[in-house]
């Protein structure tokens, strides 16, 4: 049976707060630039425009077809190459943590989109003709009155796809970027303590999630009495 | 850009000597996604369809658990619980069982880690959806059953899970799909299935682009096979006379 | 044959059910009415144990619904009911929701269920109707069809929870007519209707509740002609205006 030793967690626990702050980081960049893009994929997927509908439902079946850690590894191993002799960059700058946060934001954009769709479809559709009836325009009808609805009713969905994105977080070990997980792997590979910290890093992980969707559920049920 | 394609590299020998191709180790990488992802899938609804019915049953102990059993598999990242199976499970068991495990070839350790991993983390979403199943069908049908003389296990089995089976095989189509993506996480252990050949071909290579591409469209491939796989199914369960679920 | 001494029930401090008494004899059709909320639907889920109660007795045939030594699913599959939303099961076709509980809790033979259920079909009139679905039927279709499925357990008494208060008006008078006939053959029944046309041709005796009690319960006569609670009077009056 394995002895356990978890002395090395306490020195390592300034260490793992900077790795959870990179996890933050690229959670809370990720979740606005995917919100931002994914409302307006939402919007060209509806539109009466076709190529921008082809191009929305394009871009998100592709993201929704592909392997997460394959999106990173073209944003980790090729799109950094692809910039540097577009641009003219110098060879090996660091770019893992841009690269992340612009894989994740673009991925998770498919997801989202597809969320607001839905958010944007569940509004009656007389609230549209209503609003065109008081003469306002497509643009403003979508932007006072059917968005602002379609946002209230998604929000537990938006935020339930952040904790799914925090947890996915996690995948950016395979850049060997030191986000909170990767850091408890380094410290626990470093001192021989790999089972500890491996727990350790689950406990953190669910206590945190847990306690986000605890909360993601009572805001829901307090929206739905509402 | 000075980039020179070449589609041809698929059909060198690889640098390793042998006369195995590159196109041999994208289809031994396919094979093991494939081969990965069915095998934990079927684990996944079997387990699945346990926890989701327990989640819905008047006992407190059992649906207690349904539902902590779902919480921790939702709620840890599934890299975490794969390098949880991988590294710390085998040290926790009883010393024999582990080590016999760390003495097995370490491909067949890798491919048991994945699976396990993969079924277990698939089976807490496929009780969710399970679970809803069963709770969007109208309060009234288990009464009924009921009225008619079944025992409550009788009720599940002939009124209240053929339903429910059919109105989730749209939910469970996506987490079909989400496993066979979700297995490209395993590459992480060393398990050199799709994901993994790909990067591998990239080092050995020196052309990524070709490399990643093909990988990229062998996954939307899995995907638009199993999207009108489970279209057939879902014509196949249709309810004559039945429109929608909610 | 159905004996109910002083049943309650209760949500918290909500009384749901309070001391309720009756009998039916065999051969009597009942008919419990009252404003929504009254405790109807429960009392008569009550009989077949589809609702605890926590204090009181039920006596159904000799056996004591509340005992938790008995079994249940075999006192129900010896008691009919039929359910304000039909509640056929929508992944069957006709025949086999009549024949299901025939072949899995009775141990009827494949053959012997059907020919059961044609029978009944032939009832009910849906004959042709066997091999389709529930979905494929109207709501009157289907509701016969319950009242077929009930019957082909050969069931000592049927209870009737509002069978025709979800159909659209026209389709009323079929599953009446049904359940008319069935009265007049002799079933002991217990319908908890608002259907006073119903109650007037067939009933042997109304219960009328009101906040969980049983407020009347007498012959049809002595209920529509002088009602003795003014709860029941002005029920009665709100009613019968239509």
């Amino acid at each position: 049976m394995h002895e356990f030793d978890w002395s090395s967690i306490p020195n390592a626990l300034p260490f793992l707060w900077d790795g959870m702050k990179i996890s933050l980081e690229i959670t809370v960049t990720a979740v606005i630039f995917g919100i931002v893009w994914g409302t307006l994929l939402a919007l060209m997927r509806l539109s009466s425009i076709k190529p921008l509908s082809w191009f929305a439902a394009g871009y998100v079946n592709l993201f929704r077809a592909i392997p997460l850690v394959m999106v990173l590894l073209w944003f980790f191993l090729i799109v950094p190459h692809l910039l540097e002799s577009l641009f003219g960059l110098p060879r090996g700058s660091d770019m893992r943590l841009s690269s992340a946060i612009a894989g994740f934001a673009l991925f998770e954009a498919a997801y989202y989109s597809e969320i607001i769709r839905a958010g944007i479809q569940s509004v009656p559709k007389g609230q549209m003709a209503a609003a065109s009836a008081l003469g306002m325009t497509y643009g403003q009808s979508m932007r006072l009155v059917v968005l602002p609805q379609a946002f209230r009713n998604m929000v537990p969905l938006l935020l339930t796809q952040g904790i799914i994105l925090f947890q996915d977080t996690s995948l950016v070990y395979v850049s060997a970027l030191a986000d909170f997980f990767g850091a408890a792997y380094k410290v626990g590979d470093r001192d021989g303590r790999l089972v500890e910290l491996l727990l350790f890093a689950g406990a953190v992980y669910f206590v945190i999630c847990f306690t986000a969707s605890r909360i993601v559920r009572y805001y829901q049920n307090k929206l739905k009495t509402a | 850009m000075a980039y020179n394609w070449n589609w041809g590299v698929f059909l060198q020998p690889t640098a390793t000597g042998g006369d195995e191709t590159y196109l041999g180790w994208m289809f031994y990488g396919f094979k093991m996604t494939i081969a990965l992802s069915l095998s934990a899938w079927l684990i996944a609804l079997a387990v699945g369809a346990v926890v989701g019915v327990l989640r819905t049953v008047p006992n407190k102990w059992l649906s207690g658990f349904a539902t902590a059993y779902v919480e921790v598999f939702r709620n840890i990242p599934l890299l975490v619980q794969l390098f949880l199976w991988y590294f710390v499970i085998p040290e926790l068991l009883p010393e024999k069982v582990g080590n016999a495990f760390k003495q097995t070839n370490p491909i067949l350790q890798q491919f048991l880690a994945s699976m396990v991993c993969l079924a277990l983390f698939t089976s807490a979403r496929v009780a969710e959806q399970v679970r809803s199943g069963i709770n969007s069908l109208p309060p009234g049908q288990k009464n009924a059953g009921l009225a008619m003389g079944f025992t409550l296990p009788q009720t599940y089995r002939y009124v209240m899970l053929p339903m429910a089976v059919r109105l989730i095989v749209p939910p469970l189509t996506s987490e079909f799909l989400n496993i066979f993506k979700n297995s490209a996480v395993c590459s992480t252990i060393g398990l050199l299935e799709l994901a993994a050949q790909g990067r591998q071909l990239v080092d050995y290579t020196a052309q990524p682009y070709e490399s990643f591409i093909a990988v990229t469209i062998a996954y939307l491939l899995i995907n638009v096979v199993v999207m009108f796989g489970m279209r057939w199914v879902e014509g196949h369960v249709r309810v004559p006379g039945y429109i929608g679920g909610k | 044959m159905i004996s109910m001494n002083k049943v309650s029930k209760q949500y918290g401090s909500f009384h749901v059910l309070t001391d309720c008494t009756t009998q039916v004899q065999k051969g009597e059709v009942i008919v419990v009415c009252g404003p929504s909320g009254s405790g109807k639907s429960t009392l008569i889920k009550c009989v077949n144990g589809l609702e605890p109660f926590q204090s009181g007795e039920i006596i159904v045939n000799g056996v004591s619904v509340g005992d938790p030594r008995t079994n249940l699913s075999k006192l129900r599959s010896t008691v009919g009911m039929v359910f304000q939303n039909f509640e056929l099961f929508p992944h069957m076709s006709i025949i086999d929701n009549l024949g299901i509980a025939q072949t899995k809790v009775l141990g009827r033979s494949q053959e012997q269920a059907r020919e059961k259920g044609f029978k009944l079909l032939d009832r009910v009139g849906l004959r042709e109707q066997a091999e389709k679905y529930p979905g494929q039927l109207s709501g009157g279709q289907q509701q016969r069809v319950a009242i077929a499925r009930a019957l082909a357990m050969d069931p000592i008494c049927m209870l009737f929870d509002e069978p025709t208060s979800a159909l659209d008006p026209e389709m009323v008078n079929e599953v009446l007519d049904v359940m008319t006939e069935l009265a007049q053959e002799g079933m002991t029944m217990m319908c908890v209707t608002h259907e006073m046309g119903f109650a007037k041709r067939v009933a042997s005796r109304v219960i009328f509740m009101d906040q969980g009690r049983i407020v009347e319960d007498d012959s049809k006569e002595a209920f529509f002609e002088h009602a003795r609670s003014e709860r029941a009077q002005q029920f009665l009056a709100k009613i019968l205006h239509h």
